[in-house]
């Protein structure tokens, strides 16, 4: 029997997440692991907005924000528990995101980028001047989710990074097969037909807006969740997940890896979590190394480094 | 009165450089429908290497010039290097090319030039000049003076010149253009160079006011963005008025409202245009064939 792609991709994850601590000459690289993962969940929801519906985001990071920000300030001021938090950081990213797409997805082109940016700025710029709730841009710390506790009473006792490592894990891996379903759902499929051509989409009665705008919904609490996950692991934020490098980041990545593929969203992010983390030896040189591997990736790799190899394979075994 | 006054100046003088940013904008999107996000880092060098060349012996007005010419050459060289080998892929790709270049000009300016905040005199001194109770310095008036000369002069470049309108003909349609004998790579690299030249001349102006360090770029080039989105992408005379609108509603907001949401004033504006009016203020309605 020949697998689908999708379980393909799917089993392909489990044993990497699975295996890869084999390999781990020390416990930092179960850190390093969970980062790459919360990450790659950001990015799938890039792939869905960018690769699938054909609209850009610049502001993606505002969403990763709010879901941080509502982990460390929820349970603090309203006694919310952190998990509800997650939820409810992912319910504001929607509304949010809903709003602003609104108008703004009735429009051709690339607003949507534009109305984003300003989105996400506005969005980093409240979390960097409000200092009474925020405390500014010194950051603020994050409660503890507790699950490590009822594991380890359950008779699993997990060190931190190993347990953020399979919880960001498992996460991903059901982010991943969620926006897989999502792509060989009806609305998936018209969203990537309407990529291939708005009018010709528009011509068979699909509401082209609505479609776009649930994509924007839907990658906005990928963005919210995975900021979520980031505070919580580090129990401690600063405003910079709102700011405008990490929305570019989170581009740079899924355009790295491929930006139609969802295994291609976990490549890009792995990829690039783990340059800077080879490069604080040449700490100096990071920015430069960033913007070049960027650069000649879009040159030279048009259709992301994941896509390409996956061409170069089934065209040599024809 | 004279507190209004003093706002409206300050907004004025940011205002015009936001205008030369939107203005290099203007000019490279409307050669190749490319949003370059390294205009502001045109900024940045153009301050920078004036600063440099200054303190290596040259008087000011030689060091400007090298400035400029020098960041011409290298916005030549992005489009040479960078824009050119990717030509026919889509505009998201292109838009992540001017993003990584502008990281790699960032990260090499951090290397070159040192992490310093950087600085030279001005150019008439800094005696403030006083008109009716508040005040303007001397190179408040040269920005606002620098900026309406390159409009003008870009305006009788594309109005009253061969080349100037064969650039306008490139952007209204490529292959038409090439059918008639344009040289459409020529066009490209003039737009490189003009944007690359007019970003670098509004670093030399407003450094004597703001200083630069290595960093400073990416705000300009968001809000000189701000301002050619307010005033309709891709028309020069909305990229100056947007800019100048721009610089006006940042002013206000610093002294009416908060200094620290004085930036807000830009997004907020882009938000509502696209909103209530997604062509800009003198932007033209347009349609695609299918």
């Amino acid at each position: 029997m020949r697998m689908t792609a999708k379980s393909a991709t799917l089993l392909a994850l489990v044993i990497l997440i699975a295996l890869a601590p084999v390999f781990f000459p020390s416990g930092f690289y179960y850190r390093v692991g969970a980062l790459v993962f919360v990450n790659a969940l950001a990015v799938i929801g890039i792939v869905i907005l960018t690769g699938w519906a054909g609209q850009v985001s610049l502001g993606h990071a505002g969403f990763a924000g709010i879901g941080a920000y509502a982990c460390a300030l929820a349970p603090v001021h309203w006694g919310i528990h952190p998990a509800l938090a997650v939820l409810l950081g992912a319910a504001i990213s929607a509304v949010l995101a809903w709003l602003v797409g609104r108008p703004i997805l009735r429009l051709k082109g690339y607003y949507l980028g534009v109305a984003s940016l300003g989105m996400g700025i506005l969005i980093a710029m409240v979390l960097n001047n409000e200092r009474w709730l925020t405390r500014g841009p010194d950051g603020i710390e994050v409660p503890e989710l507790g699950l490590r506790a009822v594991l380890k009473d359950a008779g699993l006792d997990l060190s931190n990074g190993q347990f953020w490592y399979f919880f960001c894990g498992i996460v991903l891996i059901l982010g991943a097969w969620l926006a897989l379903n999502l792509r060989d759902s009806a609305t998936g499929r018209a969203l990537r037909a309407l990529h291939g051509s708005e009018v010709a989409a528009r011509t068979v009665g699909m509401d082209v807006a609505r479609l776009k705008l649930h994509a924007f919904v839907i990658s906005a609490v990928y963005a919210s969740i995975s900021g979520s996950l980031l505070a919580l692991q580090n129990k401690f934020i600063t405003p910079d997940v709102a700011g405008f490098m990490h929305s570019v980041e989170m581009v740079t990545m899924a355009v790295l890896g491929g930006v139609g593929s969802v295994a291609g969203a976990i490549f890009g992010a792995a990829v690039l979590t783990l340059l800077p983390q080879l490069l604080t030896i040449f700490a100096e040189y990071e920015q430069l190394v960033l913007g070049l591997v960027m650069v000649l990736v879009m040159i030279f790799l048009r259709e992301g480094v994941v896509p390409s190899i996956l061409r170069k394979i089934r065209g040599s075994g024809e | 009165m004279s507190e209004l006054l003093q706002f409206l100046l300050s907004g004025v003088t940011v205002g015009a450089v936001y205008a030369l940013v939107a203005l290099g904008f203007t000019i490279i999107y409307n050669a190749s429908d490319v949003v370059n996000f390294a205009q502001g880092e045109f900024v940045m060098l153009g301050g920078m290497i004036t600063v440099m060349t200054y303190l290596a012996g040259a008087p000011l007005p030689l060091a400007a010039l090298v400035a400029v010419v020098a960041t011409a050459a290298l916005g030549v060289a992005m489009n040479k290097l960078a824009i050119e080998p990717a030509r026919g892929a889509p505009v998201v790709s292109l838009v992540i090319i001017t993003i990584g270049v502008s990281i790699f000009i960032r990260g090499a300016a951090q290397l070159v030039f040192g992490k310093q905040i950087h600085t030279f005199p001005a150019f008439s001194g800094d005696d403030p000049i006083r008109i009716m109770g508040a005040t303007i310095l001397p190179q408040s008036l040269w920005v606002i003076a620098g900026s309406v000369a390159v409009f003008i002069g870009l305006w009788l470049f594309f109005t009253r010149t061969l080349l100037g309108r064969a650039v306008l003909a490139t952007s209204n349609n490529r292959l038409a253009a090439q059918l008639v004998g344009i040289n459409t790579p020529f066009v490209m690299t003039l737009s490189f160079a003009m944007s690359a030249g007019i970003g670098a001349l509004a670093g030399v102006l407003v450094t004597p006011i703001t200083m630069t360090s290595y960093d400073v770029g990416l705000a300009f080039a968001l809000k000189g963005f701000a301002a050619a989105m307010l005033g309709g992408m891709g028309n020069p005379k909305g990229a100056l008025v947007g800019g100048f609108l721009l610089g006006v509603l940042e002013g206000l907001t610093a002294g009416y409202i908060s200094s620290q949401y004085k930036d807000a004033a830009a997004f907020i504006v882009i938000l509502a245009v696209l909103f209530f009016m997604p062509q800009g203020l003198f932007g033209s309605k347009s349609t695609d064939r299918v």
